[in-house]
């Protein structure tokens, strides 16, 4: 038996490829922004808090980069509705990504700020500049710049993951996916088409976060 | 009837836990080939090798691996016209995704020996082959112990996503236990946890590792 490759009924419901689409670039832009934020208050805790403040934030970064996301997902889906908290699939999707994100963004920009100078932040507070203007401008801002290209290659890594919301019917591109799979039976051609979009979404991003890069931190 | 999660459950889990393993070892050994190859292709002379091994690396990391996944298994019974069992599906794209992720890394640990010694191995007239095998890989592979580590933490989480097609390890034996006993937040908890306990010691070692690399320094 020879098969036949079959394209049309995939290309047939681009639309709905399209709003999966949509999804996965929502969810990504969502969970790159909110995942920042608390990686950036997550390293200045973890570096300049109190000693609790340290561990507590220490011991977020170890518990979610040593568990996979997929079960971290399942606990906020699955399990919290036990605990009382009922979320729909695109809030548990959200919440798991930028939690699991937030802890490897911390564990990225701390490496940063630890290896900014400590005569260059005496040298702002002599200046007269006050903590948090020390923070955000001689701390966070050259650390920023030394941790870009990783941390950007993690926001790559996210789009990628956000592949795994499909588990918990979240509507992303995989999951449109499978959907069009149970009504064309086109296993391999519908996963051929999305693998081929995500890489082109990799691909644009990894340019699009080069080109900001290089706008953002060309003045020195 | 609902039953209850007791420990025999725990029990169930943890026999589970054994093809999160077994799977990660064997995902390791065909990666590690597939990453050997990738590295060297990737400092060789010629160029094409390196266009070549560069697109593989791009492509690889470029699509999520669950999609790996499924088009492995619902690809490769089509391209070999053979039904294929998830233990296959899920071995080739592990193989296929740790070699990208191995080969980049090992390409790093490649080029951070210094070029001299490339020349020098040149200068005793030592072909590609041999500086790469008697003067480079010695000492690269000093160097490159920490972050295969590090590696091997992501490799033990990514098999979850085995799961998805049908490969019973730890997630899929969570998400069964789950189905009889309805405590979601108790089972994926325990699930969590016995993760944690694979990982969190390695990820402690890769960092000693380091440490004392860079204290050797």
């Amino acid at each position: 038996m020879r098969y036949v490759f079959n394209f049309r009924d995939v290309w047939a419901q681009w639309d709905f490829i399209a709003s999966g689409v949509a999804v996965t670039i929502a969810l990504t832009i969502a969970t790159v922004i909110a995942g920042s934020m608390i990686g950036a208050l997550g390293a200045a805790a973890r570096v300049y808090g109190p000693p609790w403040m340290r561990s507590l934030v220490a011991c977020y970064v170890e518990c979610i980069r040593n568990t996979p996301l997929i079960v971290q997902l399942f606990i906020v889906f699955f399990g919290l509705p036990s605990a009382g908290l009922r979320l729909d699939a695109m809030p548990a999707a959200m919440i798991a990504l930028t939690i699991n994100l937030g802890a490897y963004a911390t564990e990225i920009i701390r490496a940063g700020i630890e290896a900014v100078p400590r005569a260059q932040i005496e040298a702002g507070r002599s200046l007269g500049l006050s903590g948090v203007q020390v923070f955000r401008h001689v701390v966070l801002m050259p650390a920023l710049r030394i941790v870009y290209p990783a941390l950007t290659a993690q926001f790559v890594l996210v789009m990628l993951a956000t592949s795994i919301v499909s588990q918990i019917s979240a509507p992303d591109l995989f999951h449109v996916a499978s959907i069009i799979q149970s009504r064309t039976f086109r296993d391999f051609e519908i996963y051929a088409v999305v693998a081929a979009i995500y890489l082109a979404l990799a691909v644009v991003l990894k340019f699009a976060f080069a080109a900001i890069g290089h706008l953002a931190f060309a003045r020195r | 009837m609902i039953r209850e999660f007791n420990l025999i459950d725990v029990y169930y889990l943890l026999l589970a836990a054994r093809w999160t393993l077994a799977l990660t070892g064997i995902a390791f050994l065909g990666g590690g080939l597939v990453g050997m190859i990738v590295a060297v292709m990737r400092v060789s002379p010629f160029a094409p090798l390196r266009l070549a091994s560069t697109l593989f690396v791009n492509v690889v990391q470029g699509i999520p691996l669950l999609a790996w996944l499924f088009v492995f298994f619902f690809g490769l019974p089509i391209l070999a016209g053979v039904r294929i069992s998830p233990w296959t599906a899920a071995i080739a794209a592990y193989a296929i995704y740790a070699g990208a992720f191995l080969g980049e890394i090992w390409r790093g640990c490649l080029q951070a020996i210094p070029r001299q010694q490339w020349e020098a191995g040149a200068a005793l007239a030592l072909s590609f082959g041999e500086q790469l095998y008697y003067i480079i890989v010695p000492q690269a592979i000093r160097i490159a112990v920490p972050p295969t580590v590090g590696f091997l933490v992501q490799l033990i989480k990514n098999t979850s996503l085995a799961a998805v097609i049908g490969f019973v390890e730890l997630t899929r034996e969570g998400q069964l236990t789950n189905a009889a006993t309805y405590q979601p937040f108790t089972v994926y908890i325990v699930v969590a946890a016995i993760y944690f306990a694979m990982c969190f010691p390695l990820t402690q070692w890769s960092r000693r590792l380091e440490r004392t690399l860079r204290v050797a320094r």
